[in-house]
């Protein structure tokens, strides 16, 4: 079975788990997908499985994407990631796999673009404190105040400065899977994951 | 909110709450785990307010036990709560009473609704 499913975050809600405790969740539409091209070694120098997601009206897409579906034989997709092969693995080309690859109590990290913050301060971007608000402070209230020593004579990289915040990759690791529904596929994964709602994710099981 | 959550939601509502608002006075009756055993414990009081939601739906209770005010938000459709009983119908005239907390003894009543 594959070990990683593209999705669709539909947004956070809670539910009532067994004795009564509410959990804070994530529902993801996850799946289906299937698997349209298998990258081999002997062709391509590494193996991988390329996974589509989502239909996607064929006039929408151009000549050459086209011709990549027609090759495989699949339906067009929307997206196209790949994922590696586990051990031992063997589906051909054109199999379809859903949400019950996983299974409920897993744990599961959980890949997609955080929401864009825009150019953003110190404070905002790193948690920093900022400066005081009375006592004669003047313009300085939400600055960085010192950028480093003057022994230096240079700003060290990896300093923090104010900048564009969000719209990064980030991965959540170890949420655990609350349920799963099988007939919607879809997942209800314990806790925040990153990305507005309709995003993208990509949900991988969690090894560690 | 999206349609596929709305239904989880709805799916976890509970069949029948009794009709209820600010100002009444309740009974609710918890589950409670103590030493492995399961019992029911009662939190009698006035309503402060109500938040709508679905399943997440929940209300504040506040009673005066030993003088002090103790409050207490239950959600509406939570498995712990074993029943919630309405005694008493308050006349009140706004939606949250948060005013309550800054009131002690005769400023702290309710005036009862009755049905004529």
């Amino acid at each position: 079975m594959p070990s990683s499913i593209l999705g669709k975050k539909l947004g956070m809600t809670q539910i009532f788990e067994e004795g009564g405790r509410v959990t804070p969740v994530t529902v993801i539409a996850a799946g289906p997908c299937i698997v349209v091209q298998l990258k081999t070694i002997a062709k391509d120098g590494y193996s991988a499985m390329q996974i589509g997601f989502e239909d996607v009206k064929e006039h929408r897409l151009t000549m050459p994407i086209k011709g990549h579906f027609a090759a495989h034989d699949v339906k067009p997709k929307r997206t196209l990631r790949e994922i590696p092969i586990e051990p031992g693995e063997t589906l051909a080309e054109g199999h379809e796999f859903s949400a019950d690859i996983f299974v409920e109590g897993e744990k599961v990290a959980v890949t997609g673009i955080s929401k864009g913050k825009g150019f953003a301060g110190v404070m905002k971007r790193y948690g920093w404190r900022g400066n005081k608000a009375t006592h004669g402070a003047s313009t300085s209230h939400r600055k960085p105040a010192s950028g480093g020593g003057t022994d230096a004579a240079r700003t060290f990289k990896g300093s923090g400065k104010p900048g564009h915040m969000g719209d990064a990759q980030i991965t959540q690791q170890g949420l655990r899977i609350v349920r799963i529904d099988t007939e919607k596929n879809l997942l209800l994964v314990k806790g925040a994951v990153p990305g507005a709602n309709g995003g993208l994710v990509m949900i991988k099981k969690f090894k560690r | 909110m999206h349609p596929l959550i709305q239904e989880i939601e709805k799916a976890q509502r509970k069949e029948s709450v009794p009709d209820f608002g600010p100002g009444d006075t309740v009974r609710v009756h918890v589950k409670v785990v103590e030493g492995g055993k399961e019992r029911i414990q009662v939190f009698e009081g006035t309503v402060l307010s109500r938040k709508e939601g679905m399943s997440r739906a929940c209300f504040l209770v506040r009673k005066i036990s030993n003088g002090y005010g103790v409050e207490r938000t239950f959600l509406v459709h939570s498995p712990r709560i074993d029943k919630i009983e309405v005694t008493r119908r308050g006349l009140v005239r706004r939606a949250k009473l948060f005013y309550l907390r800054k009131k002690v003894g005769k400023a702290a009543r309710i005036k009862e609704k009755r049905n004529f």
